[in-house]
């Protein structure tokens, strides 16, 4: 090497040497605290917490005007923490930082209440239904036999509270089968031919316009539909009016609900199967319903079922058709072509409108919150369900 | 086993719209033909009608004739089925499938179509496909892990394996090393040179290079202008295409005075 510099070495090396010269004198006074120079003027790491401190004592002190409560104090608080942070950085740093803040805040604050209504829902079925659950035989006995006579003497405090939600968890579940083995085949293929075989057709446009005003239809529209439908079909084999108010009758009424969910749902997965997985099947020489059956539906299965178990989990909650077509009971039906049966919603629908006792409705409040608890369970199962799923089922990729 | 494909007036349409035009060639069999040919050009249109493949696009036809060995692939009551599993292909980019393990997917031609085998055959068909392709020693550890799981250019020689496993009359390539990188393309060039001893290999291909090292002929392919027709505009030796063509289109693309 030449002792020379180069032009390169001169222009690296030069702010080097200034910085290293001149660096001491402005550092010193600055570093007190533990800072450099690129952070000097910065609001210290506490002064969240100071603010948010004085926006509480200063919305108590306002509620201790005006009456005092959580709700409020809260509230006003929030909106001072806000506010005081909005002007402290405003007046320590600068505009931009303040204006960053105040966004990030508000966006924050929509976040929280965001989610107020789902913590408050969960909280309140969880704490009004656990009295409910843990009702001995809350989950083993139907309410065949519960009459006022138990409840009022429950309310009293001289029994406890009898009856439970065995039938309306075993219609529940029977119903809800029954929908998914009518719905989950018609969805699959009605997807199946949209995706693969209808090469976008007029047919197949006028189908897809319907299953998406079919997932808007408000769900009593179904359950009239179903009761219709299944009224004209009883009285065609001679059959005796109102012997249709039964448990198909209902997971027809689902169906129709279910289906186009299930269709809309397996049309994205089948959509996002790529090409080239269809055309390298063909390329040897495989038949078009051999490639969608052992190609096309293995790799989008994961994200079928998670759609299928997110519909159940969509219907098992429908009130209106079910009680429209399948009645309700007082007794366990496990017959689901004979006679009336009793769903979850339909149980608490019921229990709330009409107690047992209505001299004393408090053991059917503790019923019906018990019902909605389990039917909230059930809905978190199956979601839970669904992502175990789509995991599960998800094409493997590691191993590289 | 390799077959020889002669096109004869072949027109390609999409539709209405005409994208290949008037191609006449000879390919003989256990050669490798490279089509080579600025993008546009409709090389990869005329490959995919060798096997019908275009016909998986709604509206896509072709007059005129392909005849494989003699038989014409476009004659009435032909099953584009049939003449797929005679014709293979491999694509641009590796695609194995994502649900199924190495040897499965080596096997993809015989499962996906219901075919049984008995374990003996099976393993048989596995070693002697994946020796084919140039992977075998690569994959014979973990031949039940996922195929997804390998390199790009081991996904490649997989899709090879995948092909020659069903045994076809002729393997045509679609641009089989454009997402590979430099040393596993050798690994599928390597393999070209090796199939074409019991194949009949057609392969397009954007690489000029490539075409010369791999090819014994070489078809040219070119367009007038963007909603035109793609042209064959000279088939030779791969010899005389880079080195002495008859035409000043081809002189000026493979020299690269222009595409």
């Amino acid at each position: 090497m030449t002792t020379q510099k180069t032009p390169l070495e001169d222009a690296v090396s030069q702010p080097i040497a200034a910085s290293t010269s001149t660096g001491d004198a402005p550092a010193g006074p600055e570093r007190r605290h533990g800072r450099s120079r690129l952070t000097a003027g910065q609001l210290p790491k506490w002064t969240p917490y100071a603010v948010g401190a004085a926006a509480l004592v200063l919305s108590a002190a306002i509620m201790a005007l005006i009456g005092f409560n959580v709700a409020g104090w809260v509230i006003i608080a929030a909106i001072a923490y806000v506010v005081g942070m909005y002007a402290v950085t405003l007046i320590r740093e600068n505009r931009r930082k303040a204006t960053d803040g105040l966004w990030r805040n508000l966006i924050i604050g929509a976040f929280l209440i965001a989610l107020v209504p789902l913590i408050s829902v969960m909280w309140t079925v969880i704490s009004n239904g656990w009295q409910g659950i843990t009702q001995p035989g809350f989950f083993a006995s139907d309410m065949q036999g519960i009459t006022g006579k138990y409840d009022r003497a429950a309310q009293a405090g001289e029994g406890p509270i009898l009856g439970g939600i065995a039938h309306a968890l075993v219609g529940t579940l029977l119903i809800t089968a029954a929908t998914t083995i009518i719905s989950v085949p018609i969805g699959l293929l009605a997807s199946i031919y949209l995706v693969e075989y209808s090469n976008d057709n007029l047919f197949s446009k006028i189908i897809r316009f319907f299953v998406d005003v079919m997932t808007g239809i408000p769900s009593i529209v179904a359950g009239l539909f179903a009761a219709g439908f299944m009224l004209a079909v009883f009285s065609f084999f001679g059959a005796a009016p109102g012997a249709q108010t039964i448990g198909l009758s209902a997971a027809i009424a689902l169906s129709v609900i279910m289906i186009p969910i299930v269709v809309r749902s397996t049309e994205e997965m089948l959509r996002v199967v790529p090409n080239e997985l269809r055309e390298a099947s063909a390329a040897l020489g495989v038949r078009k319903w051999r490639t969608t059956l052992k190609v096309v539906l293995p790799t989008a299965i994961s994200g079928i079922a998670s759609g299928v178990t997110l519909a159940i989990a969509r219907v098992v909650g429908e009130t209106a058709p079910i009680l429209v077509t399948a009645g309700f009971t007082v007794a366990t039906n496990w017959n689901l072509v004979k006679d009336w049966m009793m769903a979850l919603p339909v149980y608490i629908y019921y229990q709330l409108t009409t107690p047992t006792a209505p001299q004393a409705p408090e053991p059917s409040m503790i019923r019906a919150w018990g019902g909605a608890l389990v039917l909230i369970i059930l809905v978190m199962l199956l979601n839970l369900l669904a992502r175990a799923v789509a995991k599960w089922l998800a094409p493997k990729t590691a191993g590289r | 086993m390799a077959k020889r494909i002669d096109a004869n007036d072949l027109n390609v349409y999409y539709g209405k719209f005409l994208a290949v035009e008037g191609v006449n060639i000879n390919i003989e069999p256990r050669s490798v033909t490279a089509f080579i040919g600025p993008s546009g050009c409709g090389k990869t249109t005329f490959l995919r009608t060798l096997n019908r493949m275009h016909e998986v696009l709604p509206g896509a036809h072709v007059k005129g004739k392909v005849l494989l060995d003699g038989d014409d692939i476009y004659g009435p009551g032909v099953d584009p089925v049939t003449v797929r599993s005679q014709v293979g292909m491999v694509f641009q980019r590796p695609n194995p499938f994502p649900t199924m393990s190495i040897k499965e997917n080596v096997l993809a031609g015989f499962k996906l179509n219901g075919k049984r085998l008995s374990k003996s055959d099976a393993d048989a068909i596995v070693e002697k496909s994946l020796r084919g392709a140039n992977l075998w020693n690569e994959v014979k550890d973990r031949l039940d892990k996922p195929g997804s799981g390998l390199s790009g250019g081991q996904q490649q020689r997989l899709c090879i394996a995948r092909t020659i496993a069903v045994e076809p009359s002729v393997i045509l390539m679609d641009e089989p090393c454009s997402a590979l990188d430099p040393i596993s393309t050798l690994a599928v060039e390597d393999l070209i040179n090796e199939l074409k001893n019991e194949y009949t290999v057609v392969i397009v291909t954007h690489n000029m290079q490539q075409a010369a090292r791999v090819s014994d002929k070489t078809a040219f392919f070119n367009i007038a202008g963007t909603g035109k027709p793609g042209k064959l505009i000279e088939y030779a030796e791969t010899s005389t295409i880079f080195n002495n063509p008859v035409e000043q289109a081809t002189e000026d693309y493979v020299s690269g005075r222009f595409g």
